[in-house]
């Protein structure tokens, strides 16, 4: 595996809700193996972009393109076969409510393998106690707290094994102690699943920790103003909007407060 | 703390005064808290309009004792004046704590445009907008049953994705626990029609068509409807709030993220659970409203059981009892499309779902009326 191919590059994108625009002319490149962060303030697009990448909101303009293959010009069936390889796991966790952790998590192996229910079973134990959850196996989605959700969720989101993950908010709601223990997870997980990881956040600590590129979603312009390894975007960056993001307003130069 | 009891007591006061020529004084006094009756603005605004030349106001508040935002809002509605008449305001004389707040207010400039503006359209535009807006919902509802089509055709080729045990659990919920409402609901219908019946054929010694009356209506058509109505309500209004709280929880979205469709995976369990069981609580809704109109029958007009028994079984054809069922089903349909299209579209707020479950009950209601109507007219062209 390559380290610098690419994997999603977002082509041109512009998305809107009707005839109002979020974000225009949205240009950038995850590559292999990159933990790749979307960030930007509070309702500046950052989902909705999300939204885009996982196939839940087709774009006014633009491509989404998995490798060389531009995913809303895919047939259904080849959409299906992206997605199958993608894990996504949703703000509140967005566990099936109806269903125990066990059978939310063989769901998806359920759906898309030949296993047997035993082996199944097996998967399941071994991709709760991943996510620090064994023997939570028939808890039902309502009986487990918040933090607990979303490790369910995660799981749920790994079962396939999946090339690339995509989380949403993964620090919203945790104490920061589980907070990092989700971080240190998601690297983990980089590493020995090869996975690339998408990950839509504000947490400051967050970004610096795990991410090695990333774009900024301006609401102001709607569109993005940076993008590139966190880290460096704090030395380099002269915007003063990225620089007041990234420093929590502490270095704000004129004009970056609107 | 005794101070401020004392000085709570004497209410707010407002002097105004002009030192100089072009300068407002305004001495505030006693207590300024909300919900007491304060002084209002409309005292320093007729002293701007009278005076002519007032650059300045000023305040002072050596005599006030305690103060809250209603004293902020007195100095705010003052600081419009001062911005619209082009008076400087003199915030010094304000307590320092007043003045700190009034800073950070305006530390914000007030976005443009974020109020809703609620421009006033023109009577055609608003009916064009809801022409539009009827025809987007007409195709969404078109898309729905056709969806809801596809996936009923790959259940009939064993290609569909649901768990049994979410059939074999809504069966449950929507057959076997509504049994008691059903009951309830047919057998007073029954005893309705047969009391209203009964006063008309009496005048004419005529109460052993009741059985008829009670039969005929029961099978035929009564049966049906009073369960589909009941079902509109219990079943199809739960199946909008479930399916509603999912779309707002993101379960939906990861069920399309996950390539399981929520036609097949969420709808198809429901419209087969309802198009099983609404049959078979329509036959069971015909026996209670016979029992019913018997109760009646035999209780009170005096007819003989087995009488009773002959006429019903002499007057109610086996056509009728089919035409009952085929209404039946044909409600279990439109109950779990219309709970289930309302449940999808939902919004994602708890709203939305309040929305979606009164949405589903009205269209399941209107629905299953049309439908009859359209039954009972083909039956009779047919002569069925």
């Amino acid at each position: 595996m390559n380290k610098t191919d690419a994997h999603i590059t977002i082509k041109d994108l512009t998305m809107a809700y009707g005839s109002f625009v979020v974000m225009r002319d949205l240009n950038f490149t995850i590559g292999q193996g990159d933990v790749f962060i979307i960030m930007g303030g509070s309702g500046c697009g950052k989902s909705t972009l999300m939204r885009h990448m996982i196939g839940l909101q087709a774009p006014a303009r633009g491509q989404v393109l998995y490798g060389d293959l531009s995913f809303w010009e895919a047939e259904p069936a080849e959409q299906d076969r992206i997605m199958k390889r993608v894990g996504v796991l949703y703000q509140s966790g967005a566990l099936w409510s109806s269903m125990t952790l066990a059978e939310n998590v063989a769901l998806p192996l359920e759906q898309y393998t030949d296993l047997s229910p035993s082996q199944i079973r097996e998967v399941v134990s071994l991709k709760l106690s991943l996510v620090g959850l064994a023997g939570f196996e028939d808890f039902y989605p309502s009986e487990i707290s918040g933090g607990m959700r979303k490790r369910a969720g995660l799981a749920r989101a790994m079962a396939l094994d999946p090339d690339t993950l995509f989380f949403d908010e993964p620090s919203a709601g945790l104490d920061p102690v589980s907070a990092r223990r989700l971080d240190d997870l998601i690297l983990e997980l980089r590493d020995s699943l090869g996975a690339t990881v998408v990950v839509v956040t504000h947490e400051l600590a967050s970004i610096f920790a795990v991410g090695n590129n990333s774009v900024f979603l301006d609401p102001e312009t709607k569109t993005m103003i940076a993008g590139g390894h966190p880290k460096k975007l704090l030395e380099e960056c002269e915007d003063p909007r990225v620089h007041s993001f990234l420093t929590r307003g502490e270095e704000t130069t004129g004009g970056a407060l609107e | 703390m005794n101070s401020s009891m004392e000085a709570s007591s004497a209410a707010g006061e407002l002097s105004i005064s002009r030192p100089s020529d072009n300068t407002l004084l305004l001495r505030l006094a006693g207590s300024w808290k909300m919900g007491q009756a304060l002084p209002s603005a409309n005292e320093v605004e007729k002293q701007i309009e009278s005076g002519p030349g007032i650059e300045r106001i000023a305040f002072d508040t050596k005599e006030l004792s305690v103060w809250d935002t209603g004293l902020l809002t007195f100095v705010i509605k003052v600081r419009n004046l001062c911005s619209q008449g082009e008076i400087q305001l003199d915030s010094q004389g304000l307590p320092e704590g007043a003045r700190q707040l009034l800073a950070l207010a305006s530390a914000v400039p007030e976005k443009k445009g974020a109020r809703g503006e609620t421009v006033r359209e023109s009577f055609l535009s608003q009916v064009g907008e809801d022409a539009i807006a009827f025809a987007r919902s007409s195709r969404e509802m078109l898309d729905f049953i056709g969806e809801a089509s596809i996936a009923f055709f790959r259940f009939l080729t064993g290609r569909a994705q649901f768990r049994r045990s979410d059939l074999i659990l809504i069966i449950q919920e929507s057959g076997a626990q509504a049994l008691p409402i059903v009951s309830l609901i047919s057998l007073l219908v029954g005893l309705i029609l047969a009391f209203i019946g009964a006063v008309q054929l009496m005048l004419f010694g005529a109460q052993i068509y009741v059985a008829d009356l009670v039969g005929i209506a029961m099978v035929r058509v009564m049966g049906a409807i009073m369960t589909g109505i009941i079902m509109t309500g219990r079943t199809g209004a739960s199946f909008a709030a479930q399916l509603g709280t999912m779309q707002v929880n993101e379960e939906i979205d990861a069920l399309k993220t996950l390539g399981v469709s929520p036609m097949e995976f969420l709808v198809l369990p429901r419209m087969l659970a309802l198009v099983l069981m609404m049959p078979l609580l329509c036959l069971y809704a015909n026996l209670m409203g016979i029992l019913g109109g018997f109760i009646v029958g035999v209780g009170m007009l005096d007819l003989g059981l087995m009488e009773y028994y002959n006429q019903t079984k002499a007057g109610v054809g086996l056509d009728d009892l089919a035409i009952g069922l085929f209404h039946g089903l044909v409600f279990g349909v439109l109950v779990a499309l219309a709970g289930c299209l309302r449940g999808l579209q939902c919004g994602r707020s708890a709203s939305a779902v309040g929305d979606a479950t009164t949405s589903a009950v009205v269209t399941g209601i209107v629905s299953i009326i049309v439908a009859t109507a359209i039954i009972t007219v083909l039956c009779n062209v047919l002569g069925i």
